[in-house]
């Protein structure tokens, strides 16, 4: 169990927050560059001191700036992924990961920086220098480095954000099923929101230093809080007003034209925001008939398309208004 | 007719070549490379060559024990007036040589600041070889500073970080990851000091003086020689001019080499 609560300036706003994961889960904190994301894990890793906080890790406090507590990094030990991996340039691959075998005898290390490259199948390349390496070869480099280090807190910095397409579809299932099966606490920070739902199994959305929403991200993505966590979700957000409601839903003028019904209920007459998924959205010439039965069917011009090459939508849950 | 630019510029490159290598070609057209051994066999010179091997390299010791770790403190760390000391420690860079001489009698010579609590350590600088290391630390150590401060920034901050993380302390993550990283700019930093420190003459002679075998290294043998001896001053210089020459080499060597040691920053792109 990890348990942070600390509060520091950055540059433009304070971060401030509580949050706690239990061993063997993933948190995401999910929010745009320059939240306080980084600094978060910074933090949490002994690199950044805050102005006041508390970190707990298994029991052992870790920070405690009222009790004068702040254990350096190196006795904190978390397995940290850098966002560009942080690979020593100068090591070759075997000797990145034994540089964080410390805890064993100086004679087995070089044996068990190999078996750490073998299980994430990059054993071949144990002498090569991470300059050499592709982004999905340097990606496990860093995690095996990282977990060699018997880390007693997983902490993920955008682990897929240096990944091309191509690669980043293995590197998420893999990188899922690594968190998964730690046995340590792991907190990951992304921007992006399908990414955090694949990993995670809990998300934060975090803004402007402060989290905003917390739950699972079926749950975030179908009540969305704020129209900020509703955009990260990749909805796009309608404002209107509520106009009539009863125990079957609500009516809402859009600021747009047209009237939408939602299935909230109790929502008080006034200026809302309401979210919709695009994926829920379906296109019909207007003299067709309704496929299916939608609820909301609104006149539009379609004024330009793109196409989006086939993405397949992360979550296909019904979104309430808000 | 728009010929006579490209044509100027041609002409102001060949004029600076030919006008910094001509001297130093003379040094060796002047005397055939017989006459240059020769006159190496001269006691004077061998004693001001072996002087400047011994106390350039003291010098360098010191300045890459000391400055190192001040190098890295300064490249790694933001403090109030960090642009204040980097300042103050490169001025010997600009300070004439033999400003910097009378700078190092008033500081340590007998009747200097410093000067009583040398003397009670019963240690013995002006007229004295010690006297020199001193000289050349004090004109040589902001070429190596430099050099390395710039080779301690050129590592990513964020490898120091990840070595912080995978168990090692400071001091380990200074030994282990910033130095071999940057150890291609601080032997270039070395190599410029070293060089710097081979060629002092002013503050050599005004703190310390030029006494053969003690405190005459070879720039100031070679200004005594001249009078009396041109060839075995043209020999001295050929040598000097040599291990410059590798010197510069080094350095140039060594910058390329820190860009490949740091493969992984031009990778990324």
């Amino acid at each position: 169990m990890l348990a942070v609560e600390l509060a520091t300036e950055l540059r433009a706003f304070e971060l401030r927050l509580e949050l706690a994961v239990e061993s063997g889960r993933c948190l995401a904190i999910v929010g745009p560059s320059g939240a306080g994301k980084s600094s978060l894990l910074r933090a949490i890793a002994g690199l950044l001191r805050p102005r006041e906080g508390r970190i707990d890790c298994a029991g052992e406090p870790w920070l405690a700036t009222d009790r004068g507590i702040d254990l350096p990094p190196e006795r904190r030990r978390c397995g940290y992924v850098f966002q560009d991996y942080a690979l020593f340039g100068h090591l070759s691959a075997w000797r990145n990961v034994a540089y964080g075998l410390g805890h064993l005898p100086r004679s087995s290390r070089s044996a068990a920086a190999v078996a750490l490259l073998d299980r994430f199948g990059i054993a071949e390349l144990a002498d090569a220098r991470p300059a050499t390496l592709s982004g999905g070869e340097r990606q496990r480099l860093a995690l095996a480095r990282a977990l060699g280090s018997r880390p007693r807190a997983l902490l993920l910095d955008e682990p897929l954000a240096a990944l091309d397409a191509s690669t980043r579809v293995r590197a998420t299932r893999e990188l899922h099923e690594l968190t998964a099966a730690a046995e340590v606490p792991t907190v990951l920070v992304t921007h992006d929101f399908a990414e955090a739902s694949v990993l995670a199994d809990e998300v934060a959305v975090i803004e402007r230093g402060r989290i905003v929403q917390r739950g699972a991200p079926d749950a975030l993505a179908a009540a969305p809080v704020s129209a900020f966590v509703a955009d990260l979700t990749g909805s796009i957000v309608l404002t209107g007003a509520a106009i009539a409601g009863d125990s079957a839903g609500t009516e809402i003028q859009l600021d747009g034209g047209g009237i939408a019904t939602t299935a909230a209920t109790g929502v008080a007459p006034g200026p809302v925001a309401i979210s919709v998924h695009p994926w829920e959205i379906a296109i019909e010439p207007a003299d067709a008939g309704a496929h299916g039965s939608p609820r909301n069917r609104i006149a539009a011009t379609v004024r330009s398309g793109a196409s989006s090459g086939g993405q397949c939508p992360t979550s296909s849950k019904a979104s309430r208004g808000a | 007719m728009s010929r006579w630019f490209p044509t100027t510029l041609v002409a102001a490159l060949a004029l600076a070549l030919v006008f910094l290598t001509l001297p130093i070609a003379a040094i060796f057209l002047e005397a055939g490379p017989r006459e240059l051994l020769d006159s190496l066999g001269d006691q004077q010179a061998l004693d001001a060559l072996r002087l400047s091997f011994v106390t350039t390299t003291i010098a360098l010791a010191v300045i890459l024990v000391v400055g190192t770790p001040a190098a890295y403190l300064l490249a790694t760390r933001s403090f109030r007036g960090r642009s204040a000391v980097m300042t103050l420690v490169e001025l010997p860079l600009v300070v004439p040589p033999a400003v910097a001489g009378i700078g190092l009698l008033a500081a340590f010579g007998p009747a200097g600041l410093l000067g009583g609590a040398i003397e009670d350590a019963g240690v013995q600088l002006v007229f004295e070889t010690a006297g020199v290391v001193v000289a050349l630390v004090f004109v040589a150590s902001p070429f190596y500073l430099r050099q390395a401060q710039a080779a301690f920034e050129a590592v990513d901050r964020s490898w120091l970080a990840a070595s912080r993380t995978l168990g090692a302390s400071e001091a380990r993550t200074f030994a282990r990851v910033a130095i071999p990283a940057a150890v291609p700019g601080l032997a270039a930093g070395a190599a410029l000091a070293w060089g710097r420190a081979l060629g002092e003459f002013g503050a050599t002679l005004i703190f310390a003086g030029s006494f053969q075998g003690v405190t005459q290294t070879a720039p100031l043998a070679i200004v005594e020689l001249f009078g009396n001896d041109f060839d075995a001053a043209l020999a001295l210089s050929a040598v000097l001019v040599a291990v410059s020459a590798a010197l510069l080499a080094t350095v140039k060597l060594c910058t390329r080499g820190q860009d490949r040691a740091l493969g992984v920053d031009v990778a990324r792109g």
